[in-house]
């Protein structure tokens, strides 16, 4: 096997500007994340004064200060980690589920399949936003509870999108082969008919932590999920809702940072897509 | 007389073929495999012949249950395994494995060579040194050690099919099935796994069932040769019988149509009219009776039993059958 920056789809993702945006966008989020107590100026929480409530920015407090005198900038840094944390956690709980659900359907078909993919359904039936509401009202609001109901609102896409790749790989001929010598189901569906669907699931999974972000904050600026003084940027929105006339960079500054990320993982996904889809190869 | 190693008696895949939904759904069976019996003794080579869609790929593969058959036995070593349960039969693929015609789409592509062949070894948890098996096995079908660390793109058509090989004899099985194992090589290769398989086969005693349909390889490699037609036998004897004393008019037409390597070689072409029917609705009668230049009133109502025209040289056909000789 060649080095990794040497592989094919490595090189086409680099060709491609938009991806390659979207990849610094996601690597300064993930170094910003893990890095958050060293380049936040101010303690998110606890540095607040009256004082200093709703300054605009200046060379104290880049980005200004929230009605309780937070330093905004510490807090959005901060607010990486709760944001890369949803993204990560929900995506990988719809990506385990739904992924099991897609090869359990694609593989052995019939009643289990009309089933699965039935549940399925059911959930795409509801507006996203609306099932995320519900399940975090019954399951109460929380941080924890907003990601569980983003993570199962987000199974089905990976459901269908493995079912289909396991519909076409698993009448290819080495999948046969491998019955042929005797492989039971469990090892053909985890070493050769996992393996070769993972770009649609990675891409899928790109694609999804920017939506996972941006819904998990709607949850949050809805009172549903992190709540405060969580520096969590749609609860950061919320507080700053009655103050866009006042003091409009409390609302503005979570809200670019909420776009840039969703923005950086479609982007992301979107060349990842070009990048490992065989069709598209030259 | 000695056990034969593989007895196949009336074995039969019907494929259902669904038209409409609900009350106006109708199912018409596609016939690809149609009573097919033969028997096979240990180190023997049987070539299956006939056209694209004959049912020969599917015969192979409902011999290993790759595919299920609809009905019919396979009596490998004494034992019918039609009967086994799915664990059971997986035990037995060990001993009957397979070489699979597209040798692009055989290996999967994620798995080093090494991965491949060893897999076979893995399932069945053998207490042999695998890495030193896989490096025998490796170098047995005339490639390099240096070659177990790449992966399939990285190799010719050949050399995959010599892995592919290389992983159906991972077991020492004594049964293989090649399914057009040369088919989608260049002319030069084919000789070269042709020639492999013939050592592998003289060394270690191994079975073949030789499906292709190029018939000078069958002839080159088969000690016994079937011809089917629309998922039935039309013709099976010993290689000799059937290249130089062939019965059936099918049979004959397709090997008039051997291409003769001598210019200016004249030979008496047999051309068929038109194309093979359908196997969902097949003719009655002889199915090849459409075609059929000899054909007589019988051929169109009676579908012909094989008869024995010679010892062990069977043909489906009802002029070489009672019916004809004696004049109706």
């Amino acid at each position: 096997m060649g080095k990794f920056w040497e592989k094919d789809w490595i090189k086409r993702l680099l060709k491609n500007k938009a991806a390659v945006v979207g990849l610094i966008i996601v690597l300064l989020l993930s170094f910003t994340a893990i890095f958050a107590p060293v380049l936040a100026p101010y303690d998110p929480i606890k540095d607040g004064s009256l004082q200093n409530r709703l300054k605009a920015p200046s060379s104290e407090h880049l980005l200004g200060t929230d009605k309780l005198g937070r330093d905004i900038l510490s807090r959005i840094i901060f607010g990486a980690r709760i944001s890369v944390e949803i993204g990560v956690i929900s995506v990988g709980l719809a990506l385990i589920v739904g992924t099991l659900m897609g090869l359990t359907a694609g593989y052995y078909g019939g009643f289990l399949d009309s089933i699965l993919m039935r549940i399925v359904d059911i959930i795409l039936a509801f507006p996203s936003i609306l099932l995320a509401i519900a399940i975090t009202s019954v399951l109460g609001p929380s941080l924890n509870n907003a990601m569980i109901a983003v993570g199962i609102v987000m199974v089905p896409s990976f459901a269908r999108v493995v079912r289909s790749t396991v519909l076409s790989l698993k009448e290819m001929e080495f999948v046969e082969a491998a019955r042929a010598v005797g492989a039971n189901d469990f090892t053909i569906l985890f070493r050769h008919i996992l393996p070769n669907s993972m770009a649609p699931i990675i891409v899928q999974g790109t694609m999804n932590i920017g939506t996972a972000i941006l819904d998990a904050a709607g949850l949050s600026f809805l009172g549903l999920g992190a709540q405060p003084p969580t520096p969590e940027w749609g609860a950061m929105l919320v507080d700053a809702r009655e103050l866009l006339v006042k003091a409009p960079w409390v609302a503005f500054f979570p809200g670019l940072a909420i776009m840039l990320t969703v923005l950086g993982f479609n982007l992301l996904g979107d060349g990842l897509r070009d990048a490992l889809d065989p069709r598209l190869k030259q | 007389m000695m056990q034969p190693l593989l007895e196949v008696r009336n074995l039969k895949k019907y494929f259902p073929v669904v038209k409409g939904f609900g009350p106006f759904k109708e199912i018409r069976w596609l016939k690809a495999v149609d009573d097919v019996s033969f028997t096979l003794h240990k180190g023997e080579t049987l070539g299956l012949v006939g056209e694209s869609g004959c049912g020969k790929s599917t015969t192979g593969r409902a011999i290993l249950r790759l595919i299920e058959p609809t009905s019919g036995e396979v009596i490998f070593q004494g034992e019918n395994i039609i009967a086994l349960s799915q664990k059971e039969m997986r035990k037995k693929r060990r001993e009957m494995q397979i070489i699979f015609q597209d040798p692009f789409a055989s290996l999967d592509p994620r798995m080093t060579v090494k991965e491949i062949i060893a897999e076979p070894l893995r399932v069945f948890k053998t207490r042999e040194n695998i890495k030193k098996r896989v490096e025998e096995l490796i170098e047995k079908v005339g490639l390099s050690r240096s070659h177990l660390d790449r992966y399939p793109h990285e190799f010719s058509g050949g050399q995959r099919q010599r892995i592919g090989i290389a992983r159906a004899l991972a077991l020492n099985p004594k049964l293989i099935v090649c399914d057009e194992p040369v088919s989608a090589l260049d002319v030069s290769v084919q000789a070269q796994v042709i020639n492999l398989l013939e050592d592998l086969q003289k060394e270690y005693g191994l079975t073949y069932i030789f499906i292709a349909h190029d018939l000078s390889v069958v002839k080159h490699i088969s000690q016994r040769v079937a011809v089917m037609y629309l998922g039935k036998i039309v013709e099976l004897g010993p290689v000799e019988q059937i290249f130089n004393n062939a019965k059936h008019p099918y049979t004959k037409a397709l090997l008039s149509a051997i291409p003769v390597p001598e210019p200016g070689a004249k030979k008496e072409k047999i051309i068929l009219e038109g194309d093979v029917p359908s196997p969902i609705n097949p003719p009655a009668g002889c199915s090849f009776h459409p075609r059929c230049s000899g054909k007589k009133p019988i051929c169109i109502e009676v579908m012909p039993d094989l008869v024995e025209v010679e010892k062990g040289h069977v043909v489906r056909c009802h002029l070489y059958s009672g019916e004809v000789k004696r004049g109706i």
